[in-house]
């Protein structure tokens, strides 16, 4: 008998180590699920689901509602550009309105750094975070340890490499704080440009150098450049990036040992990985999509054990 | 807590070695047949039975499965989770005879919700349900066993316990019962 010691996934940094633990064998369970003649489980029939997003997204969306639908959850969907939101109205109204129509569990994506938190403050339903800002994106840094748990069998005393724009990322965080509960080593990699400060108070190693990360590391998680949240320029061309920063094959090839390779999506070929490298043997990127309604259907599970 | 014992470990060997031959009078070589262990206690029973049938019958390509249903019970949220166990079924069971397995049948919901979790992975010729201990006149739903070990009469404050010679230590069946709800009469 287990359940989750919070009532809602707001980042990683609520989570416990039994919970991460709790996600990833009910995430194993619901795998099992999926790769069966029909993928689909009546657990959560009564329960009612609202997937709000504030921004953009397409892999995170489809994902949670694929994993609420495999529950099969009542859905209901918003995007803020075909929404009140573009009238005037505030967050914590529309969710109310939402909520009036009996919704259990809100699952949220917002531009704002720490909404996620604000509105479980304010709302009587279970809050998942989807991503709030350039803070946490909670449930891609479960699918991704635990895409490295599948692929390496654990991911204690793993060394993780994080490449890329950790500055804007919510990616690199959640990642680095779930990686560092489950005891790995991560290391992050980087323009100087696009590394936080103090960003090794979070107990990671920092590397300006890619080869010294790549040869360092195990796994390397190539984070996307987010161009739609760079207000100036960290770097003076996408070709110096890629040149700089970007994994190609010469590269990967070139190492004493193989490194499995991963990326949050969407890619942007050619820039932080060339087609290659996300085409060959040691990406495991596809497997990560795979993995990531696994986990959201394993968060939704045991949130919705706790729903009165 | 009150135990006794129902069934020592002699008598549970002697149910285990009838269960099996009735089975082999039912499905003969197994060529048709399918045996499903339901999660988490149901699978230790399943192991036992596959195990006399290989001895008895050393030709047959008996296959085995372990079913979990944790997630198609009824007292979802209506109750502390629990946890969900492994589904192992690396077969088809289209068209197959199943004989599902679990230890004690009670209230019939469990097997219930076994039947359910295996609709959604195959559609089955005949499904058949074998315990190893039925207890009678406790049931919420019409389910009942085609195969038997030994039929009790239980009140529901009682509970039934099988224990497992390869986890628990020894094999054998108890009865428990709470002294203090002896006395309480049952809803």
């Amino acid at each position: 008998m287990s359940s989750l010691s919070t009532k809602h996934l707001l980042g990683i940094k609520q989570l416990s180590v039994q919970d991460i633990d709790l996600i990833f064998s009910t995430a194993d369970n619901f795998k099992e699920v999926l790769n069966r003649q029909i993928k689909k489980v009546p657990s959560l029939r009564d329960i009612t689901i609202a997937n709000l997003f504030f921004e953009n997204s397409t892999r995170t969306r489809l994902s949670f509602e694929l994993a609420e639908r495999r529950l099969s959850a009542d859905v209901v969907n918003f995007a803020a550009s075909s929404s009140s939101v573009s009238k005037g109205e505030t967050l914590i109204d529309t969710v109310n309105n939402i909520l009036a129509m009996k919704v259990d569990i809100v699952v949220m994506r917002h531009p704002h750094a720490g909404s996620a938190e604000f509105l479980s403050k304010y709302v009587d339903a279970h809050i998942v975070n989807a991503g709030d800002g350039t803070h946490e994106h909670p449930t891609q840094a479960l699918l991704d340890a635990f895409s490295i748990r599948e692929k390496h069998g654990d991911v204690k005393g793993m060394k993780v490499a994080i490449v890329g724009d950790i500055l804007h990322s919510r990616v690199a965080l959640s990642n680095i704080l779930c990686l560092k509960k489950m005891g790995a080593e991560v290391m992050v990699c980087g323009p100087t440009t696009l590394m936080p400060k103090h960003i090794t108070s979070l107990g990671v190693k920092v590397s300006h150098n890619l080869r010294e990360a790549l040869e360092w590391c195990d796994v390397a998680n190539m984070l996307r450049i987010q161009m739609e949240r760079q207000e100036i320029k960290y770097f003076p061309s996408l070709r110096e990036y890629m040149t700089l920063f970007g994994v190609n094959m010469e590269i990967l090839n070139s190492l004493k040992k193989p490194v499995t390779i991963m990326h949050p999506g969407p890619i942007n070929r050619g820039v932080e990985i060339t087609t290659e490298v996300a085409d060959s043997g040691q990406s495991i990127i596809l497997n990560q999509v795979e993995n990531g309604v696994a986990i959201r259907m394993a968060v939704l599970y045991l949130l919705a054990g706790q729903v009165n | 807590m009150q135990k006794r014992l129902l069934l020592d470990s002699t008598h549970f060997e002697i149910t285990i070695k009838r269960l099996c031959c009735q089975l082999i009078e039912c499905h003969d070589n197994f060529s048709d047949s399918v045996i499903i262990g339901l999660q988490p206690r149901g699978i230790f029973l399943a192991r036992r039975i596959h195990k006399h049938l290989k001895e008895l019958n050393a030709n047959a390509n008996i296959l085995i499965g372990e079913l979990d249903v944790t997630f198609y019970r009824d007292d979802f949220r209506r109750r502390e989770i629990i946890s969900a166990s492994q589904t192992r079924i690396d077969f088809s069971i289209e068209d197959k005879k199943v004989i599902l397995i679990d230890d004690v049948l009670f209230t019939g919901r469990t097997i219930r919700s076994g039947m359910d979790a295996m609709l959604d992975i195959g559609r089955p010729s005949k499904v058949e349900l074998m315990v190893l201990v039925n207890r009678r006149y406790s049931r919420h739903l019409p389910i009942e066993p085609d195969y038997i070990g030994i039929q009790v009469d239980t009140i529901r404050s009682e509970k039934v316990k099988v224990h497992w010679k390869d986890t628990d230590g020894e094999d054998g069946v108890w009865l428990l019962r709470n002294e203090n709800e002896m006395n309480v009469p049952e809803k």
